[in-house]
């Protein structure tokens, strides 16, 4: 999970992601976010993020992706 | 001759009045609504004794946003769009460049622009679109306007930090709007999804194609763009068959798999541009969309646009790049060599642009405007403006136009132009620092920012945000104990570069 916190405070330095869950909803990421978090992602954490996965809830808090990573994990 | 980029409005509302022109989230406006707002708008700013002079749309990204573009040409005067996600601090540079009378914002909007430092009248569209129209008025405006005044402004990147403003004609448009539709075979059974900010000439592609054939374009919210399946799903539900997008919208359906799960039905005709396309990610599309016409889109805000087009009718190895093509009918390239000749054949040259399509020039700013819309070199004969791209391009063994390099540092981000120097300019404009450097990561599309000072990157990250749009922030922000200079003493970026690409191996 700090893994994930660090690459998402490194797009955004002042939100708070423990705390958030808006982030899609409120326009915190944009779709450049998305492009660089899911490179970031798939290549620190060695999963494949697909398109199916790529939806409003997935990315709407970091509790949420990083609970997707986790299922990504198991499945490999 | 046509000379009034309305008067394609004035014959489709004829002909398919209750036909959908425009459709967003928050509404839809017809082609009768929109031609009944536009007038309603142009009468208002007749009787507030507004004339040949720029009024700034602020609104959200709206169908509503357009009829109030074209309110303002209704009006005689010239729109110049801001958005809400530019930095206010930017905005109020735009405003004081222009020193408008008027602003159209609508009620979120309104709100922020009561915090700009520059204070501009607001008028509110939902108000000021129910105004009776004057029909005799807005007839007298109308004969009396000439196709080379301007309709609109807007801004782009400025290397010293301050955004330009690119104004732009009547005729230019007409030019650009009949050459493009000719080219991408518009119709009124074409139906686009707008992709690109209403802020930008990119949209021209949509908005005036649209009210010249009665076609239909919808304006899709931002956050489409950042969900693949949705977002293909939205195109084959409204039947899209045309997009016009710049390359980063089109990768990122391609590069994430999309297709494996759903695919657009009925896309035929895909144009793209603004940065290169990588021929992996384009042979995907292409095997998806077997019968669709591809074609890669050139130009400068200051050609009106584009101006080049190639229409990709052959197939590219790895690594290639899709050539640039050729002009459009009624536009000439000129590849100018360093002595201001013409580039011999296969030897790279500086792309200018001769013909109508050239802009009128940067608004209130002759200084910039002299450095790029300079005397054709080859004429010495009589008055004739050439604009000068800065893009360096080579005739390839087809005889096609292809994009080489820039002369100077501006690059193409997510399909964005941006002078590297306006941002740098903005860092070193912030307090505790002492230089800064840009450079870009082309294949990584990263912008990365060196700068030697007291400040953590993180502080001059959220210092940046109120500066620069969006697109502009650097993505990697680094701090550097001193920074390395050539023997000239000049900022030394090719050993940034070097360092860079070798620490990030």
């Amino acid at each position: 999970m700090d893994t994930l916190l660090e690459i998402l405070k490194d797009l955004h330095p002042d939100v708070d992601f423990e705390l958030c869950d808006t982030l899609v909803d409120d326009k915190i990421l944009d779709s450049f976010d998305i492009v660089t978090l899911i490179s970031e992602i798939n290549d620190q954490f060695d999963v494949t993020i697909s398109a199916e996965d790529i939806t409003p809830e997935n990315f709407n808090s970091a509790e949420s992706l990083f609970a997707l990573i986790e299922r990504l994990e198991d499945e490999d | 001759m046509q000379n009034h980029v309305l008067d394609y409005l004035e014959e489709t509302v004829k002909r398919v009045p209750d036909k959908i022109a425009f459709a967003g989230e928050d509404c839809a406006l017809t082609f009768a609504d929109t031609y009944r707002d536009c007038r309603a708008i142009g009468t208002f700013f007749h009787e507030k004794g507004l004339y040949k002079e720029p009024i700034i749309v602020f609104m959200r990204k709206s169908p509503k946003t357009i009829a109030a573009f074209f309110g303002v040409i209704k009006a005689g005067c010239f729109y110049v769009p801001i958005d809400e996600e530019m930095p206010a601090t930017r905005i109020d540079l735009i405003l004081e460049n222009c020193k408008p009378r008027a602003m159209i914002c609508d009620e979120e909007t309104a709100k922020q622009a009561a915090a700009f430092s520059y204070q501009v009248p607001v008028y509110k569209y939902d108000t000021i679109s129910k105004t009776p129209a004057d029909a005799e008025a807005l007839q007298e405006i109308h004969d009396l306007s000439i196709d080379t005044d301007p309709i609109y402004i807007v801004f782009t990147s400025g290397s010293t930090g301050v955004p330009k403003g690119v104004a732009a004609c009547h005729r230019s448009v007409l030019d650009y709007i009949e050459q493009l539709s000719e080219t991408l075979e518009f119709n009124e059974q074409t139906v686009f999804v707008n992709q690109t900010p209403l802020y930008f000439d990119a949209c021209l592609k949509e908005v005036y194609p649209t009210i010249k054939f009665g076609a239909t374009t919808y304006i899709v919210p931002k956050s489409l763009f950042m969900f693949p399946i949705k977002l293909v799903e939205y195109l084959n539900e409204h039947k899209v068959n045309t997009v016009c997008w710049v390359v980063s919208a089109l990768t990122m359906i391609s590069a994430f798999g999309a297709f494996d799960k759903v695919q657009p039905l009925y896309l035929r005709t895909i144009a793209f541009g603004s940065e290169v396309f990588p021929i992996k990610q384009f042979a995907i599309w292409r095997k998806v969309l077997p019968e669709a016409k591809f074609t890669n889109l050139y130009g400068p805000t200051e050609g009106t646009g584009m101006c080049c087009y190639y229409h990709v009718n052959r197939d590219f190895a790895l690594g290639d790049v899709i050539p640039v093509g050729r002009p459009f009918k009624n536009t000439e390239i000129l590849l100018l060599d360093e002595k201001d000749e013409r580039a011999k054949n296969g030897e790279p040259g500086e792309i200018c642009i001769r013909g109508t399509s050239v802009t009128l020039g940067y608004y209130n700013n002759p200084e910039k405007t002299k450095e790029c819309f300079v005397q054709n070199p080859l004429n010495t004969a009589y008055p004739e403006i050439i604009y000068r791209t800065g893009d360096i391009g080579k005739y390839n063994s087809y005889g096609e136009l292809v994009f080489v390099s820039r002369k100077d540092y501006q690059i193409k981000h997510m399909g964005h132009r941006i002078e590297l120097g306006e941002i740098e300019a903005n860092v070193n404009a912030l307090e505790g620092i002492n230089s800064a450097a840009c450079i870009y990561d082309g294949e990584k599309s990263k912008i990365v920012l060196y700068y030697v000072g007291g400040l953590t990157a993180k502080e001059v990250t959220l210092q940046l945000k109120e500066k620069l749009p969006r697109y502009m922030l650097p993505n990697v922000t680094e701090a550097l104990e001193q920074m390395p200079l050539t023997p000239n003493g000049k900022i030394d970026r090719v050993n940034l570069k070097k360092n860079y690409q070798e620490k990030s191996k």
